[in-house]
């Protein structure tokens, strides 16, 4: 018993140095000079510490930019998914309508549609609709998210119905009901969806790289990290400092909201494991 | 009662109709536009309307004439395989493993681990691409560390070197070129590169990739071990079975549809690798990180084609399917 319980508490330890370990190193990396990382890579601990790649990175390049292109790109975003997919998970779980069973079904397969199989169609709309290159065109396809739909949804099916019918009865309206007692009551689902749309929208690539790639001033911290520190071909001119000091501040944002929400995260991955 | 269900297919067209409205302009339109746009000639520079109809010589490129277009995807076809065939059972096994044993009784840091065990998950593609790119440097971490346990230096530039680790293999016992039998092609690539296994640049990609995900993978894991009722192992326990027995018999069978969830979902992702693609290799060396995700980028925005990009995109979208539907078929098969 007591050889299992090591050995379960070596393996335990053993992952968590592979999973951990990689963010302190880079987080030490940044603060070495370029000649101390190409003799010393493996210590997390600058031997000096040079400042060099932070001000590269804080002063010298157009990260403050990025950054304040993400905080924008992020919020509207995230406001939009609050709006729509709870008004949408509100009339999906509650409202009887026409149509409501095919709706359904339609999120649900558009649900099924893989990111990838989406962009060159996505690409396609925005230039028709004269989108691309601007914050609208950026912050409008990462506001439509049918996952978000299917949890609020989920959400308000399992909410008990006294309340709301109560306000009703009284002679609120269907809006003011689900406006003055729903919403207050969905807390707890609004804040797990707004902390997965945080972390999504913030950490999204792949729109910043279709949209705005051919105008610098709409970059987010994604899109602009992936072009810090990359000079020439080849892989042995990168400047690690530098590329490790983007990593550490486009991750800290998501780090510091990780380790206070961490049971929203937690809750959100283990509900869609449950419920399939 | 009529005052409280009154009214409700108006409100429930309202309360639905931005959702619809964004779902219809940037997930359905798109979709109809692309699969119009792939049986056209288009450069994506000019406007829609001006492009030519082209038939089906888009798919007829990536599938049927022999072209450099269907050779590089064959290559992308390739690597996207072994990539899957890697990381698909390698983030199970360990996200399923690391579960298990978080989940034990009476374990003394379970917040702790879970949370180290899942941080990677959260995190920016990009920002731990880099962290990679300086692990697997040629005087990083990854050869160090080998360096220290391994006897000799190793030195390996694994970001750079397309050599395939079936062609290592082989190589090692003295086989170092295609046997008569392999110099055929399909689909402008030999069958002996067919049979290359990934490169070593891929395989650090891979490594990337299942880093990041089995952390997702084992919460889901965990959800699933705790519907499983403790009763019933205490049962089994008390009816003579041994842990060997309730694992296999209990757990292993309970844990099935959350098995289903966690493969189907490591195929959808798995499929469409790219932000670590474009950050670490670029489809390089060698063409042997070229995927089909990256290679719609490639066509549609780098060299003007994007017909032929929407092509690939759905012909994607059809091997997506067909793995997730062969993958249901078996683990049904099984029941």
């Amino acid at each position: 018993m007591v050889f299992r319980r090591a050995l379960r508490y070596g393996l335990l330890i053993a992952f968590a140095v592979v999973f951990i370990y990689p963010f302190l190193l880079s987080l030490g990396t940044s603060f070495k000079s370029r000649p101390e990382v190409a003799t010393s890579s493996v210590s997390p601990w600058p031997r000096s510490f040079d400042l060099r790649a932070w001000t590269d990175v804080l002063v010298h390049s157009d990260f403050p930019l990025w950054t304040f292109n993400s905080i924008v790109v992020t919020v509207a975003a995230t406001l939009g998914r609050v709006f729509i997919d709870s008004l949408a998970g509100y009339a999906l779980a509650r409202l009887n309508f026409r149509g409501r069973g095919v709706l359904f079904a339609g999120i649900i397969s558009v649900l099924a549609v893989p990111p990838i199989v989406l962009t060159v169609p996505r690409f396609l709309v925005l230039k028709e609709l004269s989108l691309l290159n601007s914050y609208t065109g950026l912050i409008l396809p990462l506001a439509v998210d049918a996952m978000g739909i299917f949890l609020m949804r989920q959400f308000f099916v399992e909410l008990p119905r006294e309340l709301e019918e109560a306000a009703r009865i009284d002679g609120a309206s269907i809006f003011q009901a689900y406006w003055h007692v729903v919403l207050p009551l969905a807390r707890p689902a609004l804040l797990t969806l707004t902390i997965l749309s945080f972390q999504g929208v913030w950490n999204e690539f792949l729109m910043p790289l279709i949209v705005v790639r051919a105008s610098p001033s709409h970059w987010t911290l994604p899109f602009g990290l992936s072009t810090l520190g990359r000079g020439g071909a080849g892989g042995q001119s990168f400047d690690y400092p530098v590329m490790m000091a983007g990593s550490i501040l486009t991750i800290i944002p998501v780090a510091i909201v990780f380790v206070i929400f961490q049971r929203y995260f937690v809750r959100s991955v283990a509900s869609s494991g449950v419920k399939g | 009662m009529s005052r409280i269900h009154g009214r409700q297919g108006l409100a429930g067209w309202l309360f639905m109709s931005p959702a619809i409205i964004g779902l219809g302009v940037f997930m359905v339109a798109p979709i109809a536009l692309a699969l119009w746009v792939s049986f056209r000639d288009w450069s994506g520079l000019t406007p829609l309307g001006a492009s030519e109809p082209a038939g089906a010589a888009n798919y007829a490129d990536l599938l049927t004439d022999s072209s450099v277009v269907r050779g590089d995807f064959a290559k992308s076809l390739r690597n996207n395989l072994y990539y899957v065939l890697g990381v698909v059972p390698a983030q199970t096994f360990l996200a399923f493993l690391l579960a298990l044993v978080v989940n034990a009784r009476l374990l003394k840091g379970r917040t702790f681990f879970r949370t180290a065990f899942y941080f990677p998950s959260v995190t920016s593609s990009i920002a731990v691409a880099f962290i990679f790119i300086f692990l697997f440097s040629p005087t990083g971490v990854v050869n160090t560390v080998l360096s220290a346990v391994l006897p000799g230096k190793v030195d390996l530039v694994w970001l750079d070197d397309s050599d395939g680790l079936l062609h290592l293999l082989l190589r090692a016992v003295g086989v170092d070129a295609a046997p008569g039998a392999l110099r055929g092609e399909f689909m402008d690539l030999s069958w002996w590169d067919w049979l290359s296994g990934p490169s070593v640049a891929l395989s650090s990609v891979m490594i990337l990739a299942t880093w990041t995900t089995t952390g997702t993978f084992m919460l889901m894991f965990l959800a699933g071990l705790q519907n499983v009722p403790e009763e019933l192992e205490e049962a089994a326990s008390i009816d003579g079975a041994s842990p060997r027995q309730r694992f296999f018999r209990i757990t292993l069978p309970l844990l099935k549809p959350t098995l289903f969830l966690v493969l189907t979902l490591g195929i959808i992702g798995t499929w469409q690798v790219f932000d670590q693609v474009y950050a670490m290799t670029s489809g390089g060396p060698q063409k042997t990180t070229l995927t089909p995700a990256y290679l719609i980028y490639r066509e549609g925005f780098q060299n003007s084609a994007m017909g032929r990009a929407a092509a690939i995109a759905f012909v994607v979208l059809v091997i997506i399917l067909v793995f997730t539907g062969v993958q249901r078929l078996v683990l049904r098969k099984e029941r």
